[in-house]
């Protein structure tokens, strides 16, 4: 039997998807989430999936994540399984808030906004944007933009739901907030999240992603997370990334900093087969500090894109930018970061580096480190290096008895040190360490639960 | 203080156009637009042999296809194609065979650019080939370069005299189809220079081409093909002028360098097109295809630049390092003040073993301009060992200005050490301070550290155009401190 | 016993030939001391023992009779040899402790013998430390990052201690100290001294010799030793430079 093989249209796919199942998806969020979709599905049916063609997506083929044997579901998800049989934290001694996102659904659906200390409220956001209206409509969709990347408006016209913080004026959160992103399923399937972080002035706390897949089949998360910090807050933002080399994240944050805030984030990517973290930064107040950081070890034919944007759009802002690749196997990856200094924004100081080390021929990195400045009074500079482990350094080493093998991995291990030394939650510092200390080797790193389920 | 720093950035950014006059010849042109017919008759008028008509009408066929490029940082204005005039010659009978020929409102139009024609007045060393719109005007010294089998000569003539030459290279570096303006200046391209050095001949004189945009409307497409056969030498500038005009013109010329074996090649440019008025009115649109192909084993290209002219500059010099042991430079100054645009920087393709290339690219935004730097470094995954570092500093002078940093590494292959740097600043207050604390005066401080922001790339020019292109920085430097 | 003999050794960087037909026989129990003005060769010839990946245009190196030459640099650490380094190399993110645990471990397990336990290593740290007089906060900080000269040279004597080598080969280790941390690194090569061990010291000046009695003093000039002698050598070195031994071997 001979079949006719027609082209996957990826945006009339998703066009069409959106008109059949709006009710579905409406009646599974509330409605001020669901009053943003028709300008979000009319800005995709404009913009479309992001080319190869545009400077943006010049080193990713996304197409290929879109496979078209993903399944989508909107309707009430069976879960019949409980949770925390597959799933607990194998972190030793990190004792977080837990929450848990299941295929980017928050998992307890019926689950009321906890309340902790201080006037702190987590829960799911389709709950608060029914019973906390006036601030999540205040907050919802505005530092999302779809300029650089279409795919947000993709998010926004069809997330039903994701998790939802927020940290009043004063408000001090002492124990770090773990959010466990979970991909598990018995078909392929794509999941679109949404996360909205507020976090006013002088509040702080720290929160902690993990993205996990359960299950071997394939997936594709497109998720969104807005994040606002008021004046002198202090936010600080680690995310591991260790799905299987099946699934693809694109993964977009977009950050909104009011004056003398700071916000630290850091974004490790251990596996996953397609990565893409775009992170978009507006610098609102001044005297706001931010410095975003990223390690990526990729092996295999992993790809990693990360995609960085600092815009200071306020004078006396100070910005640092931190990313470091290590590429083994045939595996890709991408390092596009940019700082904007917009007219007004006199005194800037913004630095930004990207380093990678490439273990083999096959493997590949693009670097576009980039600096747009429009005011006179800055001081902005970048500094990107590809290369290998110091010569120098590993002669030193086996001049005292280490051998190659051993001295190359302590030297990667240091390399990756900058950026794991970053982690502000101590006993994820110490897990991470570990866990690179073992990619590296490559070892098992998957945290053991992942690793028990898929290969 | 401030007021002393706007003084001298109003002088920066106020200095006359020196060379913006207009010279009346009488004009053999094609009328305006662009069809086969019209590179029909440009062929013909050039007595070319079959194979460049050929030549032109693909890449003509192939242009009509194509568009303009958009992801330039630039903000070009609709370009009306068909309202330009494609060929433009000043009439002479005949091809001058000596100066004594040549129309004395050509001699003295060259003489007021500073480029005098006659052989005994010229700076020594230099051999100049005269580019006048449409085609050259007087090549200077030859002769005396023939003695040594070198070819110097209009690109016009090297079609006629060594089509072997001009058949087996031209397109070899930049194909017609490389991007919209190499396929339409392969179309239409009308003259230029050729250069061919031989096997182990070092050039003793600098080559140097002059290209004088004059008659209005009308487009610049010239053409220059530099040929270094094995364990050759030659350096070659090029400088350009254009008239004062309200109007934009439009530049899109194609440089082809070709190093085979040992052979070293240095290319520099002075680019002084009219870069239009305070307001941003008039001036040149400068889009260039420069590319030179290390072909041989242990070949150079170094290619040097100041660019403080045109309206808006599109243009990345590059060099694609294909044999091994192969290096490449690329020194740069770009200048822009008022309205002017700059979208410009170099790629760098390393192919071959061993392969390295350095870049330093020095940028000086002033006035209401954008000046970008954009560079590719590109390590192939044969290209064992490669290195390259590059140095991108910009430095603002006001705060109406951009100044923008784009490189694009792309590493593929593990051997390659590649390293990136930048900067963005303004000049520093504490250098300012020190100069005046030690009794030099900050317009002249700001002289002192623009000329010494610039000098890594000054340097790497040669002699005659170093002091040219200090001059055309318009920061007085010289005599200046004291 | 002899321990190392260099025989007609040739080197070559960047095309230049460094060493020019290198000599020089070490028995275990003796410390020579390698003398010369800038530029001779002393820094390449300590390279080239080491193992830095030089070009040897010829000549040989036996080590207890087998070419040493052959051999990695970590095996050769293994066998004993020790380089202390001109310039010691910083290496951020690599803990001392992390780097020394290593390199003991390895040194161990090449003799078959069992690794230290954690805390049997931590004893044997702060042992050797008191020995150098080195600050205690140092060994907690990543390799020689941001150490100063002295305490860069001090971290090599430390290194020397805690490893033990039966050829220690000290390049230049007394230049930029003060002579309270000379007295150290002295003190520190004067305790490793046996009949079963050897030391090179490569110096420029005579100071260190004061304090590490050489068994023999050689001049190392363009490539090759001119003139070999004992203790007093140097000192005459001090007295009249280098400039008559450069007109001895020009004649």
């Amino acid at each position: 039997m001979s079949t006719v093989k027609q082209e996957y249209d990826v945006k009339k796919h998703f066009l069409e998807l959106f008109r059949e199942n709006r009710s579905v998806i409406d009646s599974g969020s509330a409605p001020l989430m669901n009053k943003q979709r028709e300008g979000a599905i009319e800005e995709f049916e404009r913009l479309g999936i992001p080319s190869q063609k545009s400077e943006k997506y010049r080193y990713a083929d996304i197409n290929g994540v879109f496979n078209p044997n993903l399944s989508k579901s909107f309707g009430v998800q069976k879960v019949s399984f409980n949770i925390h049989d597959i799933f607990e934290c194998d972190i030793p001694d990190l004792d977080t808030n837990l929450i848990l996102l299941v295929n980017g659904r928050y998992f307890n659906k019926e689950e009321p906004l906890r309340e902790l200390q201080g006037g702190i409220i987590t829960g799911s956001l389709a709950r608060a944007s029914k019973d906390m209206p006036q601030i999540v409509e205040k907050y919802y969709n505005s530092a999302a933009s779809t300029e650089d990347d279409s795919l947000v408006a993709l998010n926004t016209a069809f997330a039903q739901d994701g998790v939802f913080i927020y940290l009043p004026k004063d408000a001090v959160l002492e124990k770090p907030l773990q959010i466990v992103n979970i991909m598990i399923h018995e078909t392929d399937l794509m999941a679109q999240h949404r996360n909205l972080f507020i976090a006013e002035e002088n509040s702080s706390a720290k929160v902690v992603v993990c993205d996990h897949t359960l299950s071997p089949n394939k997936f594709l998360t497109n998720g969104v997370t807005e994040i606002y910090a008021a004046s002198n807050s202090n936010f600080d933002l680690s995310k591991i990334q260790n799905e299987h080399n099946g699934s693809a994240q694109l993964s977009h944050t977009f950050l909104e900093q009011e004056s003398e805030s700071t916000v630290f984030t850091n974004t490790v990517s251990l596996h996953g087969g397609f990565v893409r973290n775009n992170m978009f930064v507006r610098l609102n107040g001044e005297g706001s500090e931010n410095h975003t950081l990223g390690l990526y070890l990729a092996d295999k034919t992993q790809y990693i894109d990360n995609y960085v944007k600092i815009d200071h759009a306020s004078p006396g802002c100070s910005s640092r930018q931190l990313f470091k690749g290590v590429m083994d196997d045939q595996a890709s990856g991408s390092f596009n970061g940019t700082i904007v200094a917009r007219k007004d924004a006199q005194k800037t100081n913004a630095y930004q580096a990207n380093n990678n080390i490439l273990l083999t021929d096959d493997a590949r990195i693009n670097s576009r480190p980039q600096l747009e400045i429009y005011a006179d009074d800055v001081k902005c500079s970048h500094g990107s290096t590809t290369g290998q482990l110091d010569e120098n350094a590993m002669f030193y080493m086996r001049s005292r008895g280490i051998p190659e093998r051993e001295a190359r991995l302590l030297l990667m291990y240091a390399f990756a040190y900058e950026v794991v030394n970053q982690i502000h939650v101590k006993p994820l510092r110490l897990r991470i360490d570990d866990l690179v200390n073992k990619r590296l080797r490559g070892e098992l790193s998957r945290c053991n639960n992942c690793a028990m389920n898929c290969e | 203080m401030k007021k002393d720093k706007d003084k001298i950035l109003g002088k920066v950014t106020g200095d006359e156009y020196k060379f913006g006059f207009y010279t009346d010849i009488e004009q053999d042109s094609i009328g305006r637009g662009l069809n086969e017919d019209v590179i029909r008759k440009i062929s013909e008028k050039k007595n070319e042999p079959e194979f460049m008509l050929e030549y032109r009408l693909k890449a003509y066929r192939h242009w009509l296809n194509m568009e303009m490029p958009g992801w330039a940082n630039l903000n070009i204005p609709p370009i009306d194609y068909q309202d330009l005039i494609y060929y433009s010659a000043p009439k002479q009978k005949t091809k001058p065979g000596s100066l004594d020929e040549v129309d004395p409102e050509l001699i003295e139009t060259f003489n007021k650019l500073g480029i005098p024609l006659e052989e005994q007045k010229h700076l020594a060393g230099v051999a100049v080939d005269a580019v006048m719109d449409s085609v050259s005007v007087k090549t200077t010294f030859k002769e005396t370069l023939a003695d040594l089998g070198i070819i110097f000569c209009s690109f016009s003539e090297a079609v006629r005299e060594h089509p072997d030459l001009v058949k087996k290279y031209l397109g070899s570096v930049v194909p017609y189809a490389d991007n919209f303006f190499a396929a339409l200046n392969s179309a239409v391209f009308s003259d230029g220079s050729f250069c061919y050095i031989p096997k182990d001949v070092h050039c003793p004189m600098e080559l140097s081409t002059y290209f004088r945009i004059n008659a209005a409307n009308t487009g610049q497409f010239e053409r220059t093909l530099v040929v270094a056969e094995k364990g050759s030498y030659v350096s070659y500038m090029e400088g350009c002028t254009a008239p004062q005009r309200d109007e934009n013109q439009l530049h899109a010329a194609v440089v082809e360098i070709v190093a085979l074996d040992d052979a070293h090649v240095k290319y520099a440019t002075v680019q002084n097109w009219y870069p239009g008025d305070k307001e941003g009115k008039g001036g040149i649109y400068n889009f260039v295809t420069k590319r030179g192909i290390c072909k041989g084993d242990n070949s150079k290209i170094s290619w040097a630049q100041v660019e403080t002219g045109s309206s808006i500059t599109w243009k990345y010099p590059g060099t694609v390092l294909k044999g091994n042991n192969s290096k490449s430079e690329f020194y740069s100054v770009a200048v822009t003040n008022n309205h002017q645009q700059a979208d410009t920087g170099t790629k760098m393709i390393h192919l071959g073993k061993n392969t390295s290339s350095i870049i330093v690219s020095k940028g000086i935004s002033a006035g209401y301009s954008n000046n970008s730097y954009r560079g590719l470094v590109k390590v192939a995954r044969g290209a064992g060992n490669a290195r390259n570092f590059s140095q991108c500093d910009s430095l603002l002078l006001g705060d109406k200005c951009g100044a923008h940093t784009f490189p694009y590494i792309e590493t593929d292959n593990k051997s390659a050490v590649v390293e990136h740097e930048a900067t963005t600043s303004k000049i520093g207050e504490d250098q300012i301070f020190y100069c005046n604390q030690r009794g030099i005066s900050t317009e002249d401080a700001v002289g002192l550290i623009v000329n010494g922001y610039a000098k890594e790339v000054l340097n790497k020019l040669p002699m005659e155009f170093a002091v040219e292109a200090q001059k055309l920085l318009q920061v007085s430097l010289e005599g200046s401190v004291g | 016993m002899q321990m190392l003999k260099i025989k007609d050794l040739r080197v070559t960087i960047e095309d230049q030939e460094i060493l020019k037909g290198f000599n020089l026989e070490v028995n275990a129990g003796e410390v020579h001391a390698i003398m010369g003005p800038n530029g001779s060769g002393k820094s390449t010839l300590a390279a080239v023992l080491a193992g830095r990946d030089l070009t040897v245009t010829g000549g040989k190196v036996l080590y207890n009779g087998e070419d040493l030459l052959e051999k990695s640099p970590e095996q050769r650490a293994k066998e004993g040899i020790f380089l202390g380094f001109q310039y010691p190399i910083e290496i951020p993110g690599v803990s001392m402790v992390n780097f020394l645990k290593t390199a003991v471990n390895e040194l161990r397990e090449s003799r078959g013998e069992k690794p230290l336990s954690a805390s049997d290593f931590l004893k044997l740290m702060r042992e050797k430390k008191e020995l150098v007089e080195i600050d205690s906060t140092l060994t907690n900080r990543s390799v020689n990052e941001g150490f100063s000269g002295g305490e860069k040279k001090k971290n090599e004597i430390f290194q020397m201690a805690m490893l033990e080598p039966k050829l220690a080969i000290l390049d230049e280790t007394d230049s930029g100290l003060d002579i309270d941390a000379l007295r150290i690194v002295a003190n520190g090569v004067n305790k490793l001294k046996s009949k079963e061990r050897a030391s090179i010291v490569i110096t420029h000046y005579q100071r260190l010799l004061d304090y590490i009695v050489p068994d023999f003093v050689h001049v190392l000039y363009d490539g090759r030793i001119v003139k070999s002698g004992d203790k007093d050598l140097a000192l005459l070195l001090e007295e009249k430079g280098y400039e008559w031994i450069k007109e001895e071997a020009g004649a």
